[in-house]
């Protein structure tokens, strides 16, 4: 038994970084006779590079530390983190309605379907049914999300590859579609627009037939961005075998979302468990085989028109009827376990609510598809350039928010 | 006594170069860039200070003048201190050599309107604009900051290797010029009749790709990669320091327009300066030819920023050593052929005008039909009508 204190991994970082700080240049210089000392002037010598969390491409607070030889990375560790708010043991403090805008402040920049997810679980632990007309405007909103979400990515990872002009029309759709939350729930990001049971509001008047425009609109829009980025040489210069992962790999690491269907597996779960009304939709689920970045952008693009798609049907489908089923007064859910999960924009998004007959779930987990999805960059990029570092962490669609919970 | 010499003029030249072109790029092309390129990116642009935003430049000035002017701890701090100023004096000291226009006369003095006209002034020119890359590597390296000196590492590579399929495409105008002072240039395309643009359409895509790379433009502005780099070499650049690499940057742009346009496009010669039915043009004085020229080479810079992503560092050198170069090496030997072909005489310069006119032209037209053949393929993959049936 020996005396040494154990010490954790973050501890003998924090030390290794003192000790470096102390020596005069602020450069590690290897003791002379150890192994790292360089012997001739063609040694490799390895940098160690601080990627964020302050840094304009790590979509928020995203630390990496880097290890690279030259540009090329040799090691990429994520560091987690800066944005935790003990989500999930919030959830047990209050009751189940007042989980909701919690959920929010998950994927911020596609909230409704967080608020889905959450309901739904909520919803299979109570045995709930939902109105026919609650659940077209739940798919309308998630679509909604879904294409809000998907233009948020397509602008950002633009910019992280050089393209800013594609950002800005992204950004311009992105505003039309807040403008349609904004006119129903009040809200533009943070929106609580759905309760257990079904939804807070009825639609507002002449809001479909103004969303039945944008839909119109949107195909058009989205061959505006492909004008500029499908064939653009320098996009699939930057895109083409940039994160190749194979869909078997996919599986193991448990990645859901773009990134599974960008490797050629066919699942989403819109199809595979549908929820609400998916089943009698008619879209088509977008699959690329090759597994890298390019693939997984032309997945979300095509997704957008998928969403596209369904928004329309949806549109035809509403009518006039209940927004909420059979809520109790009190929502005591029986003591079970239950998981709920739905395709969010990133993956799957589920919730692992344990109830112990109480008002208040006693444990309530979020599977939060970015944080899963954010565990291969470091075997994404390996071995790449430092540019591409940024095209990946733009490729697997991180919302810290969601990874740090 | 008369005080209008010559002399006295240069010194007058000089002064107006140093004086004017800075603030001709903080009012003029930075004003138009932005508002060029939020009317592209459908946004408004800077439009608040003064009318129509004519006054942001001089905003801009008193932000960066007043701005704190922060050097690092740990950098070499002379370095650090003259790096911005080694990448503004080349630049400036490049436009002495650009003739905007012919003599003019003032009183009964005449003068050229361009400061010096000398017999090697191309390669002076090169010469010169390689100097400034030295600036960017050392404001890089002295930074002492790891960002930087991975940016100055990039410009120190890129502005190499481009320098070289710069000059070779060059190199092959000055076979048909068979001069290398500007001037002389321009006077030459006006005796063969002919813009240097035509038979060198080719060393001018190549002269104007390696342009833009050497004053790391996108989509080659790698050096300050600002969405990997945070800002690369002139991240730990502040106030004035900064300003100095900004006025660098555009004014190595204006030069490499210039460039263009005195040995490409007839620099103050009016288009088709030989043909009579034309003389309406020259209405517009010459300097004002060559400025309007020069101007849409900016422009194209512009467009190039709003329009393509940035290049990754080991594909920018694979396209300059790999294409560029003996692309350029092949076409001094076409152009050296056919100007044997026939000696003493223009023609070897008007067949390969329509060679290259012609290959232009196919080309243009396969890329526009491989264009529209991969947009039918990318709505093809996905029918809009196609869903496969739902699972049990």
């Amino acid at each position: 038994m020996t005396d040494t204190p154990r010490l954790t991994q973050a501890e003998k970082d924090e030390a290794e970084y003192f000790a470096r700080r102390a020596t005069e240049s602020g450069v590690p210089r290897p003791a002379a006779g150890s192994p790292e000392e360089p012997k001739t002037l063609f040694d490799v010598q390895e940098m160690e590079l601080n990627f964020g969390p302050q840094h304009p491409s790590t979509h928020g607070v995203l630390r990496l530390v880097l290890k690279v030889d030259g540009e090329r990375i040799v090691e990429a560790k994520p560091d987690i983190g800066y944005l935790h708010r003990g989500t999930e043991k919030l959830f047990e403090t209050e009751t189940y309605p007042m989980g909701i805008p919690h959920t929010d402040r998950l994927d911020y920049i596609a909230a409704a379907t967080n608020n889905h997810a959450f309901c739904l679980t909520v919803e299979k632990l109570l045995d709930l049914e939902i109105p026919r007309r609650a659940q077209l405007i739940r798919v309308i909103l998630d679509e909604l999300q879904r294409l809000s979400s998907h233009l948020v990515w397509l602008g950002t990872s633009g910019i992280d590859l050089g393209a800013v002009t594609p950002f800005w029309y992204a950004f311009r759709e992105r505003e039309q579609i807040l403008d349609f939350f904004e006119e129903y729930c009040g809200a533009r990001l943070t929106l609580n627009c759905m309760r257990i049971g079904g939804l807070p509001f009825d639609l507002p008047a002449g809001w479909t037939e103004r969303l039945s425009e944008l839909v119109d609109d949107l195909p058009a829009r989205i061959d505006d961005y492909e004008q500029l980025l499908t064939e653009n040489r320098i996009w699939k210069n930057r895109t083409v075998g940039v994160g190749v992962i194979s869909g078997e790999e996919c599986i193991a690491w448990g990645l859901t979302g773009p990134i599974l269907r960008g490797s050629g597996v066919e699942w989403d779960l819109r199809r595979a468990q549908p929820y609400e009304c998916y089943e009698e939709l008619d879209f088509a689920i977008p699959t690329r085989q090759g597994g890298d970045t390019y693939d997984r952008y032309i997945v979300r693009v095509q997704e957008m028109r998928q969403s596209v798609r369904i928004l329309a049907q949806c549109l035809a489908k509403l009518e006039a009827g209940e927004i909420r089923g059979k809520v109790p007064r009190v929502i005591k859910p029986p003591a079970e376990e239950i998981y709920a999960s739905i395709e969010a924009p990133k993956g799957e998004l589920g919730f692992y609510c344990v109830s112990n007959g109480s008002n208040r779930p006693y444990r309530m987990h979020c599977r939060p598809p970015s944080f899963i999805n954010l565990q291969v960059l470091p075997r994404l990029a390996k071995g790449h350039f430092v540019s591409d570092l940024v095209a990946l962490i733009g490729t697997v669609d991180i919302v810290l928010g969601e990874v740090d919970r | 006594m008369n005080v209008i010499t010559p002399t006295v003029l240069t010194y007058v030249k000089v002064v107006l170069i140093v004086a004017v072109v800075p603030a001709i790029v903080g009012f003029v092309i930075v004003l138009a860039e932005r508002r060029i390129m939020g009317f592209m990116q459908v946004r408004l642009g800077p439009n608040r200070v003064g009318p129509q935003g004519t006054l942001q430049g001089l905003a801009d000035l008193v932000k960066l003048v007043t701005k704190e002017d922060i050097t690092p701890e740990r950098a070499e701090k002379v370095v650090h201190f003259f790096a911005p100023v080694w990448t503004v004096v080349p630049a400036l000291t490049a436009l002495a050599l650009i003739p905007l226009g012919p003599p003019i006369r003032i009183g009964r003095v005449e003068t050229p309107l361009w400061v010096t006209d000398v017999n090697v002034g191309l390669l002076l020119l090169i010469g010169i604009t390689s100097i400034g890359v030295y600036g960017i590597i050392l404001g890089g390296w002295a930074s002492n900051n790891k960002y930087a000196l991975l940016g100055g590492l990039r410009s120190a590579a890129q502005l190499v290797s481009y320098e070289v399929p710069m000059g070779l495409a060059l190199v092959s105008v000055l076979l048909m010029t068979r001069s290398l002072s500007l001037v002389e240039i321009v006077q030459r395309q006006q005796k063969v009749e002919l813009w240097f643009v035509f038979p060198g359409l080719l060393a001018f895509f190549i002269y104007f790709v390696a342009g833009v790379a050497e004053t790391n433009r996108n989509p080659f502005d790698l050096p300050e990669a600002e969405s990997e780099l945070v800002s690369g070499f002139n991240t730990e650049y502040s106030g004035v320091k900064f300003a100095f690499f900004f006025l660098g940057e555009y004014t190595a742009m204006i030069v490499i327009s210039c460039v263009a346009v005195a040995v490409f496009f007839g620099g103050w010669l009016r288009p088709f300066p030989n043909v009579k039915a034309l003389d309406f043009l020259d209405v517009v004085p010459p300097g004002v030819w060559f400025l309007g020229k020069a101007a849409c080479f900016l422009f194209g810079y512009i467009w190039f920023r709003s329009t393509f992503p940035r290049y990754r560092f080991d594909q920018l050198m694979g396209l300059g050593w790999k294409w560029l170069i003996p692309i350029s090496l092949a076409n001094i030997v076409v152009v050296a052929l056919s100007l044997l072909l026939w000696p003493g005489t223009t023609r070897g310069m008007i067949v390969l005008s329509w060679i290259y006119g012609g290959l232009f032209v196919v080309f243009f037209l396969l890329a526009k039909l491989r264009q529209s053949l991969a947009k039918r393929d990318r709505l093809a993959a996905v029918p809009a009508g196609a869903s496969r049936p739902t699972a049990a």
